[in-house]
């Protein structure tokens, strides 16, 4: 996983619910489809809601692997 | 674009940093799953959004006043966002409306010029209460 070659990265380490959600979303907006977009969080609430958001808003989630205290999950940009 | 068949509509009525957390936090749920918001500040709520009021709130509920000041500690040394700094980036990714309560402005002899800019308009609760008729969840923020 941590071998996933990502376009962008955002690192929301230290941001609390709902900050790596939403600069995920402006991420995944201004990006181009086929783009991969990873964002490491330490957030709780992230880590169950990004997975959420990713398959309501259609998109495909890569992968999420937990690291040294903190999340990096994965998203590409389907559409 | 929203899905425009759920829409969260919100009286925002507590003007205290604590209570207005959570409408900015609610608001941007709602934007997450791509629901229009509105929020329908009035009284109390209405007053943190007077020009220049967001970033001098420090004001927290008489009912957890002694919780007051270590909360607010906690929050600049964990360098959590503002509620103003949430709402406004809900309303900078989603469809995200704040409407003031045309009744209370009155009272305070408040004008579209006294408000912030994040305030699209002042309303009357007939209108509030329309937008409330055709959403999917309303909630109350005493």
């Amino acid at each position: 996983m941590s071998d996933v070659q990502a376009t962008k990265e955002i690192d929301a380490r230290g941001s609390f619910c709902p900050g790596p959600m939403m600069e995920l979303i402006r991420v995944v907006r201004s990006s181009e489809v086929g783009d991969v977009v990873a964002v490491l969080s330490n957030d709780q609430g992230s880590r169950r809601d990004i997975p959420t958001w990713v398959e309501k808003a259609k998109h495909e989630l890569v992968g999420i692997e937990t690291l040294d205290g903190y999340d990096r999950i994965v998203v590409k940009k389907l559409h | 674009m929203a899905d425009e068949n759920r829409k969260l509509a919100m009286v925002v009525f507590g003007g205290t940093v604590d209570k207005l957390y959570p409408a900015a936090i609610m608001a941007s749920g709602a934007v997450m799953n791509d629901m229009d918001v509105d929020i329908f500040i009035t009284f109390w709520g209405m007053m943190p959004f007077r020009k220049g009021a967001p970033y001098q709130l420090q004001s927290v509920s008489k009912d957890h006043e002694e919780m007051g000041a270590a909360m607010m500690r906690a929050m600049q040394e964990k360098k959590v966002p503002s509620w103003y700094d949430t709402l406004q980036q809900a309303k900078e990714i989603g469809n995200v409306h704040v409407h003031a309560c045309a009744m209370t402005a009155d009272l305070f002899g408040l004008g579209q010029d006294d408000f912030e800019p994040i305030v699209d308009d002042i309303i009357g609760v007939g209108e509030f209460i329309d937008m409330a008729a055709s959403a999917t969840t309303t909630m109350y923020l005493g």
